[in-house]
């Protein structure tokens, strides 16, 4: 094998949002290299709930229109299901739901199902189930089958990918970011992008622009498989999550846990037993799954900006340097949140979408104390 | 000097229905319908171990039949827990208590090995069927044939012999049985015949093993000269004794693959103390050798020094100096691929390595989704191991989460050990280099409405969110400010 020495664009970080921007930058034939400092999709790309939804984003009509046929644009399966139902196991979710049915975009269809629609297509709710709603838009998929499709893809039209390669720093010429240097060597790059996640922020400091972040922890479950319902997406009680093809309910939810970042590491399982507050919502839920086993619980450490949103924009120390953070929604988003990286890369702006909203300017009058005025903070313990 | 409150938590007498699921051990349907009589396997249970009526008499809170699915203690990954937690279950309970130290004696397990038919009830690990056989007096299969010649899987077969059942063979791969060889003079002798250089082809037999069909394998493996029918009811499986270190991977001890202690085994200090402050390890799932597999002693003196860590006054146990594993003489990492290499590699036919989600060798190591997908005829979809690698061992999580083989309900239990071996097998690679697949809490599986009885803290409900709970995170983009702070903004001033 030769070694590899560089690209035309590097990106930083081999989870969801920097491989799909990858795959889209190597179907426009950009020589492109994707550095992940341990396996592609092993932090929060391959720990959430495979929903696909956000329905407020500028990239989600994009993302509507490409969920359905990434199978056949990647050429590996994501286990794409399309629609979601939400159950409403009190009057009170009830109403939430459907005072935002009601605000919902007159493009997207959604009605409130009847209890006999209910049994039929939710065979694990229980009478005890106030409504329920059928969303005739979003769905779910499996977040490893499709992260490793984005990167198979990828590598399908020429793009490369380094695994096991953590990046120690950056050589700058004037206004541009020249080269990463990692612990294989340093690669060259015309153009770099910086989606590592909760590194980002930390990344994007070192070049004199930080991307304002905090990371929390999240927590899920998952069953023994039960038999297929209609629709696997049904989530609602205060969890999000689904029936996965195989027949495993994998939900979660609950209160997050605000964390400070180890210097370049991760955590490696910081679940707790939140599991059993998750099993109790999920079987008001779905009583008739009371019995199923839980057999696996796990965690992820996920990043948000100070106001949720998504940053995709250009340092402006750097120019030639993008910084992308999907703020704890980039699953879902991840088909159109890499074509926008791409056309930005590419073309110096989106081309379906305006993403205006995802500038990192808007930070530039963020209290430095934004994390405490938030309560976003660790909360102070004693190590083992 | 102070006594602490002790609680003990046993999980046996395992119920059947438990057993039925292949948890905690690899009971191959094994188990008589005298697993049923709940007060009967309490007694022999506790008949078999004196030490559960000195520890009772002693004070101790003993719970049989009672389960720890996870540990929990803060780190730099979680903050609220009130300190270190076990999590508890009975048939009809779930709970959690604290405690100051933890001290896991788990055990440990045997390592699955696939040919075809080994779905048949029948086939059972060697520490299911000792378990069976000499404590519980509940194991069906009267004649067995044995995989394997450690120490561990001789004393095994001593252990059955001595309750009465019969072993036809003991067959080996190797050329020559691995284990002490006088426990080999003493099965000879008790009328064991030995069978190296041999692997099982296949399990026959309609409901359940009734005979194995053997083969005489060459040096690489493969299966040479004629097949031979041994009648038997059952196959116990003892090519590989692992530690049970599912409770302590799951917490974040540190784990490391040490040969001269069974394979992954917690890394300790002198005191058995884990790279978790208050956790400490002791017999089996402290690491297996040789000497300790012969010597109750052994695991004996690494509870004492574990009491005397956590008491401060080691001194009164009058403990002589820290027995060294003795290092088997034969190399385990080789040892266990071999084994994998001539029965599941060379195999005569496909079967399922993980039974759970019927998952074929070759569908592992070409990483194919699973069958359900439909995507058996997909142009592409002929990717391997190797596109997955780059400048590391595989890593069986990688695979599992690609393929579902490790993912079912038995936890990975009768597959994690040989999907690692062949693992490394195609890589090339040691056994110790690939890594632990990971263990996650619940290490039992654990039915949801025990587990919805954890207490949940008025102030956990309170914070409960379907997700970050960011209103502005959901406002559509053209109600977004120009600048963003938290002063002015008020979607979260609302709150």
């Amino acid at each position: 094998m030769t070694e590899i020495n560089g690209a035309s664009v590097v990106i930083v970080g081999g989870g969801v949002t920097g491989l799909s921007a990858a795959w889209w930058l190597a179907q426009s034939g950009v020589d492109v290299l994707v550095i992940e400092k341990g396996i592609v999709g092993w932090e929060a790309s391959g720990r959430n709930g495979g929903g696909c939804g956000h329905v407020t984003s500028p990239l989600y009509a994009e993302m509507l229109r490409l969920w359905p046929i990434m199978d056949e644009l990647l050429g590996y399966p994501t286990e794409f299901s399309a629609n979601r139902i939400h159950l409403a196991v009190t009057e009170e979710q009830l109403t939430v739901q459907k005072r935002s049915a009601a605000a919902l975009n007159p493009g997207y269809r959604c009605e409130l199902l009847d209890q006999k629609q209910l049994r039929e297509l939710v065979p694990l709710a229980g009478d005890n189930v106030a409504g329920a709603h059928f969303y005739h838009f979003g769905g779910h998929a499996n977040p490893h089958r499709t992260v490793q499709g984005y990167a198979w893809g990828m590598q399908d039209h020429g793009g490369r990918l380094m695994q096991h390669c953590a990046v120690t720093g950056f050589r700058t010429e004037g206004e541009r970011v020249v080269g990463v240097e990692t612990e294989r060597g340093l690669l060259g790059c015309d153009q770099l992008v910086i989606a590592a996640g909760p590194q980002t922020g930390h990344l994007s400091a070192i070049l004199g622009q930080e991307v304002p972040m905090a990371s929390a922890r999240a927590e899920m479950i998952v069953t023994e498989p039960l038999p297929l319902m209609p629709y696997g997406g049904v989530d609602g009680n205060g969890l999000h999550g689904r029936q996965t093809l195989r027949g495993n309910l994998a939900f979660g939810g609950g209160p997050h846990e605000w964390l400070e970042l180890p210097e370049g590491g991760v955590f490696a399982n910081p679940s707790t037993p939140l599991m059993g507050h998750i099993g109790r919502r999920l079987i008001e839920m779905m009583p008739k799954a009371a019995h199923a086993r839980i057999i696996r619980s796990w965690a992820g450490v996920i990043e948000n900006t100070p106001d949720g949103r998504p940053v995709i924009d250009r340092l402006s120390t750097f120019p030639n340097v993008l910084v992308a953070t999907m703020s704890s929604v980039g699953f879902g988003l991840s088909p159109s949140s890499g074509r926008a990286i791409r056309d930005v890369v590419v073309d110096g702006a989106c081309s379906f979408a305006d993403i205006s909203s995802f500038r990192l300017a808007r930070f530039a009058r963020l209290e430095p104390d934004w994390r405490e005025l938030q309560g976003w903070v660790a909360l102070a313990t004693e190590d083992r | 000097m102070r006594g602490l409150a002790v609680v003990l938590i046993d999980e046996n007498p395992v119920l059947f229905k438990t057993m039925c699921d292949e948890v905690p051990l690899h009971y191959g349907q094994g188990m008589s319908s005298a697993v049923r009589n709940r007060n009967a396997m309490i007694e022999a249970f506790v008949t078999s171990e004196p030490l559960i009526q000195a520890a009772f008499e002693a004070g101790v809170d003993v719970r049989l039949g009672t389960t720890c699915w996870g540990l929990y203690a803060n780190g730099p990954g979680v903050h609220w827990l009130p300190g270190t937690v076990a999590g508890l279950a009975d048939e009809e309970r779930g709970w959690l208590i604290g405690a100051e130290h933890v001290i896991v004696a788990a055990g440990r397990r045997d390592m699955g090995l696939g040919f075809p038919g080994w779905e048949k009830p029948g086939v059972i690990g060697a520490t299911a069927a000792v378990t069976l056989a000499a404590r519980l007096g509940a194991l069906n299969p009267r004649r067995v044939v044995i995989l394997g010649t450690s120490a561990e899987a001789l004393s095994a077969a001593v252990a059955l012999h001595d309750a009465g059942v019969e072993i036809t063979a003991i067959v080996e791969q190797a050329a020559e049985p691995v284990g002490p060889g006088h426990l080999v003079t003493k099965l000879r002798a008790a009328g064991c015949e030995f069978l190296t250089h041999h692997i099982v082809r296949e399990a026959l037999g309609r409901e359940s093993v009734e005979g194995v069909l053997i083969a005489a394998v060459d040096k690489t493996g493969r299966a040479v000269g004629e097949e031979r029918r041994i009648e038997c009811e059952g196959v116990v499986l003892a090519v590989g004794t692992t530690p049970v270190v599912d409770v302590l991977a799951a917490l974040g001890c540190h784990i490391a693959f040490q040969p001269e202690r069974g394979g992954y085994a917690p890394v300790m200090d002198m005191d058995q103390r884990t790279s978790v402050h208050n956790v400490f390890a002791v017999g089996d799932c402290a690491g297996i050798w040789p000497e300790k597999s012969l010597d109750r002693s052994i695991a004996a003196g690494e509870g004492q020094r574990a009491v005397g860590a956590i008491l401060g006054d080691a001194k009164n146990y009058e403990l002589t100096e820290v027995p060294e594993p003795d290092v088997p003489t034969y190399d385990i990492s080789a040892y266990r691929m071999a084994w994998v290499r001539a029965s599941v590699i060379e195999a005569r036919a496909e079967f399922h390595v993980c039974q759970c989600e019927e998952v074929t060798a070759r569908e592992i190591l070409e990483v194919r989704p699973p069958r359900y997908l439909g995507w058996q005829g997909a142009s592409r979809n002929d990717r391997s191991l190797f596109s997955l690698l780059d400048k590391a061992p595989p890593n069986p999580d990688h695979v599992k989460r690609l393929t579902r083989a490790g993912m079912g309900p038995c936890q990975g239990r009768r597959c994690r050990e040989q999907i690692a071996a062949l693992l490394a097998l195609q890589a090339t690679v040691p056994l110790g280099a690939v890594p632990l697949a990971g263990y996650r809490a619940p290490v039992r599986p654990l039915p949801l409405v025990i587990a919805s009885q954890l207490l949940e803290t008025a102030d956990q409900a309170r914070h409960w969110e379907l997700w970050f709970g960011i209103p502005s995170q959901w406002q559509s983009p053209c109600e977004i400010p120009e600048f963003f702070t938290v002063a002015t903004n008020e979607v979260t001033s609302r709150e």
